[in-house]
């Protein structure tokens, strides 16, 4: 059996606006005490009344804009209905009718190729409470609590067409929106902290009958490796059902990470109607040229913009253009690094190997290491006072310590030596204690000059010039 | 006499003990008249510096006061108190005004006759077996007794107009989005709005002076400063109104409510004016229209009281039950009905069949009245078809909605419309209602004070008070 894999996505995304969606309270809730951050507004009193964070709508408009989607001029609030102890209100602010943005797209690498993502619908929203449940688990509770300060965060809804077909183009597609959130500065992107949340949908169609199984909702997903992990166990499971040819609900699933496995929170029976219906509270959002105009002039260079001016101006294969400007405050770092290195292709490599190896251990906070540090060991190893495998040595106390790397290879003793007296001085003295080696080489076994090398190396503590002992050691034995 | 006297009055007069007075008349009357669900004591009357410092009037409890409970006639709510004062009251006591209670309702203000309270019924001053009409019969009683100087109401379907005009007071719905909902507890948002309920017409212009205005918390509110007393006196010279022919094809028409009805139009001809019968076909689907769109909206609005953060609770074992049981404990059965219906309309299959359909017969009767305003200054109806019925009188839900027959049309096209006193009907107050353009809030009580002041039912100009016996 052949088969097709379908993936659609439907992702939140927290935006980082100072003040939440409808009312004063501070935005930023993340582990504040709980019900702090909360007024009448969002904490449903009746009588209060919703007023549109302008702020909020700008970033949504900025992100609708770097998604390249069309930014309607009119777009409505509307009400979603259903009760639960985390929504104040019983109902959300969300857009239904006339969402904010429609009909744009996304592009992303996938193995060496470009693959064009399209993104539906943009929509703004506001977030809903946390509840905490007492003992182990919601079933067992005695008794849950709510902390209402997430209550009226804004929300970015974005949902992509099906055009995604493999797990691992939903996580690039996923890694890949957070990198423009962060090049905005609309959003942390952080899926541990649930300021990015990623919901799919996946069906399988089967190429040989040109069936499709049902559309199955994958949720709980909160991080990159898991939206893979848990789209990869689903995309089997579905898969296994066809060659048993066994029906697919059409169902809610959620990731559980105890079993990674994914496991059925809700059937089609379930399915609420939510009774959605325009926000009375709240006149239409009417959006102007000019301010989509000034909107679309305030954007940075945007990932995709960068990349291809980084392969253009540096010379970078585009792989390395990709890498480096995943990330703004590292293609920024590499630029600085340019400016003082004027070496593009060995301060990208330093960057992609050495660097980001270091970043993934770098808890936070500001780093230590300067484009300065990485400028001058280019020029340390370019001039011949340290090997390349000295450089690589020092590096991760350079990136730890934030010390030049000339202080660490003098307190190190770890200077090149360069000097060829001194070599030729050694050298002899190798080749006076091994004459039988000598013999060897002379009778032929050239390849023995590897053992003199060594020893050389080995005296010097690794510190001389390789090339200048090869050929030092050559110049004696032949001469 | 403390009783009769208007916000004009007061200001003519010491205030310093107004408010002792106000709070005798209450306590003298109000175990037979009910129009108060919570009287403050004394002491926590708050009198700020401002103009009208001391002058006693009262808020329908559906409009929150910080630190005194708002219910909402509810027992759902029988226990809040609210941690925020509404706009409009931070702006009454801003302006020195002391807020002396909070009166009764029907509950959520789903109602006509102030009986669906679910704590007690309010009486009508002009006779204690009839009900002084509704939502906002506490407030309409309490002024026409005399506990009060004046009140604010709500009116999402007619519950300030017709009270007013059940008990023989002054009572305006402005333009929607001219005064603040902020702290209006919802019942259909897009339909409610606040409004005075006093003595005189010139009174409801002074109290609309005040609290009309862009609110930064309400974004429904629209950015105008408006005079509403300048003019207040200028006449109706030349003026054109518009009468539908729809008011005498409605067959539930009192006989002696026409007569009065047929009496102000001479009137309003004599002073100068001009009254043309004119159609206004989408009027006959106000009500029908009205009954999807605000159960719809309360259906929604009503979610909050789930018992998680606030008002009653009954704790049962699991959520939905929860749930399920507080809401059936904590609403009356008008509110329920309400529920249930809005939520049938707005759900998936019937959304467009009711919902959206209503919405567009709403556009339609804007539409409609919007070029009756083109050629006229209002639109004249009786405020009621009927006069104050009696308690317990009228038990079947349609026939009580029908109440509504005049008065729903101005919320759905969201226009200003005033009920003034002209006489009597089986000795009871009628109504006249007054609908101008959007916006033309100050004509309307300007076209009110020239009925009021050459009413022949008025002495000198002032509506006649009723005396309450207990
Ligand atoms: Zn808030």
């Amino acid at each position: 059996m052949r088969f097709k894999t379908v993936i659609g996505l439907e992702i939140h995304v927290q935006l980082s606006t100072e003040t939440k969606a409808f009312c004063s309270c501070t935005a930023n809730v993340f582990e504040i005490p709980a019900n702090t951050a909360v007024c009448p507004v969002c904490t449903g009193q009746p009588g209060a009344l919703p007023v549109v964070n302008a702020e909020m709508v700008d970033y949504a408009i900025k992100l609708a804009l770097a998604l390249n989607c069309k930014v309607n001029e009119y777009s409505r609030f509307d009400r979603k209905n259903y009760f639960y102890p985390d929504l104040p209100k019983g109902y959300q602010i969300s857009q239904y009718f006339y969402p904010l943005a429609v009909g744009g797209h996304l592009d992303i690498d996938v193995d060496g190729t470009t693959k064009r993502v399209r993104i539906r619908r943009l929509h703004l929203e506001e977030d809903a409470g946390k509840l905490m449940h007492e003992g182990d688990s919601i079933t067992q509770a005695r008794y849950s609590l709510v902390d209402m300060n997430r209550c009226g965060v804004p929300l970015v809804e974005i949902v992509t067409e099906p055009d995604l077909s493999s797990p691992r183009e939903a996580r690039i597609f996923t890694e890949k929106l957070r990198s423009i959130l962060r090049y905005l500065k609309i959003s942390s992107g952080d899926m541990e902290k649930g300021a990015l949340r990623c919901d799919a949908n996946i069906s399988i169609v089967d190429l040989d009958r040109n069936v499709s199984s049902n559309r199955v909702e994958v949720k709980n997903m909160n991080s990159f490796k898991f939206i893979e992990k848990a789209l990869e166990y689903e995309e089997q499971r579905i898969k296994e059902a066809l060659v048993r040819g066994e029906n697919v609900e059409k169902e809610t699933r959620g990731w559980d990470l105890s079993t990674k496995t994914t496991v059925s929170m809700r059937g089609k029976e379930e399915e609420s109607d939510y009774r959605y219906f325009p926000e009375p509270d709240i006149p239409p959002i009417v959006v102007s040229k000019e301010r989509i105009e000034k909107l679309k002039l305030s954007l940075p260079e945007l990932p995709d913009q960068k990349k291809q001016r980084f392969a253009r101006e540096y010379g970078l294969p585009e792989y390395d253009a990709s890498v480096l400007t995943a990330d703004e405050s590292i293609a920024n770092f590499f630029e600085a690094c340019v400016r003082l290195s004027g070496k593009p292709k060995e301060t990208s490599n330093w960057i992609m190997t050495e660097m980001l190896r270091e970043m993934k251990e770098f808890e936070s906070g500001e780093l230590k290491i300067k484009p300065e540090h990485i400028a001058e060991l280019i020029r340390l190893v370019d001039r011949g006072e340290i090997s390349i495998k000295t450089a690589k040595e020092i590096f991760p106390e350079m990136f730890r310590t934030g010390k030049m790397p000339i202080q660490i290879v003098e307190e190190r003793g770890l200077k090149q030596l360069s000097d060829e007296h001194a070599i030729v001085e050694i050298a002899r003295k190798v080749l006076e204690e091994n004459p039988h080696v000598v013999s060897q080489y002379k009778s032929g076994k050239t390849n023995v000059i590897s053992f003199f090398v060594g020893q050389v190396m080995k005296q010097t503590k690794g510190t001389a010039n390789p090339k200048l002992v090869n050929d030092v050691l050559r110049r004696l034995l032949e001469g | 006499m403390f009783q009769k006297m208007t916000i004009e009055d007061c200001l003519e007069v010491e205030r310093q003990d107004l408010v002792k007075e106000s709070l005798k008349e209450i306590e003298r009357v109000d175990k037979v008249l009910k129009s108060f669900i919570t009287v403050l004591d004394e002491e926590r009357i708050e009198i700020d510096e401002g103009p009208f410092k001391g002058i006693p009037i009262a808020i329908k409890d559906n409009i929150v006061t910080k630190d005194v409970r708002t219910t909402c006639a509810s027992k759902i709510l029988e226990n809040y108190v609210p941690p925020y004062d509404a706009t409009v009251v931070r702006k009454l006591k801003k302006a020195g005004f002391a807020i002396v209670g909070k009166t009764n309702l029907d509950e959520f203000a789903m109602g006509s006759s102030t009986e669906r309270s679910a704590f007690f019924v309010t009486r009508n001053p002009w006779d204690l077996s009839c009900v002084p009409g509704g939502s906002s019969g506490g407030s309409a009683a309490a002024v026409a007794s005399g506990e009060v100087v004046a009140a604010l109401g709500s009116d999402t379907g007619g519950s300030v107009r017709q009270p007013a005009a059940f008990c023989g007071i002054v009572g305006f719905k402005p333009t929607y989005g001219l005064v603040s909902r902020y702290g209006l507890v919802a019942f259909a948002s897009s339909l409610d709005q606040i409004g005075p309920m006093t003595k005189s017409v010139k009174d409801a212009a002074i109290l609309m002076q005040i609290i009309h205005g862009r609110d930064p918390l309400d974004s429904t509110t629209v950015d105008v400063k408006m005079d509403f007393l300048s003019h207040i006196e200028q006449g109706i010279e030349g003026f054109r109104f518009a009468v539908p022919v729809e008011v005498y094809e409605y067959e539930g028409l009192d006989k002696e409510v026409a007569e009065r009805f047929e009496e102000c139009i001479k009137l309003i001809e004599k002073l100068g004016g001009k009254v043309e019968r004119v159609k206004i076909p989408t009027l006959k689907y106000a009500v029908a229209t009205y009954y999807v769109i605000a159960p719809a909206e309360a259906s929604s609005n009503l979610a909050r009281y789930d018992g998680v953060k606030y008002g009653l609770r009954v704790e049962k074992s699991g959520l939905k039950e929860t749930y399920s049981v507080t809401r059936t404990m904590g609403f009356g059965e008008e509110v329920r009905r309400r529920i249930v219906l809005g939520t049938f309309t707005l759900s998936a299959t019937y959304y467009e069949a009711y919902f959206n359909k209503a919405q567009k017969v709403r556009r339609l009767l804007a539409n409609d009245l919007s070029s009756v305003f083109d050629q006229f200054d209002a639109i004249l109806t009786p405020t009621s078809p009927i006069p104050a019925f009696k308690i317990g009188s009228i038990t079947d839900p349609l026939a009580y909605y029908l109440m509504d027959v005049f008065t729903t049309f101005a919320n759905l096209a969201g226009v200003p419309a005033l009920s003034v006193p002209f006489g009597f009907a089986q000795g009871l107050p009628v109504g006249v209602q007054v609908v101008g353009k959007r916006f033309e809030d100050p004509k309307v009580l300007r076209i009110g004070r020239s009925i009021e002041k050459f009413s022949p039912y008025n002495e000198n100009g002032r509506i006649p008070l009723p005396v309450v016996r207990v």
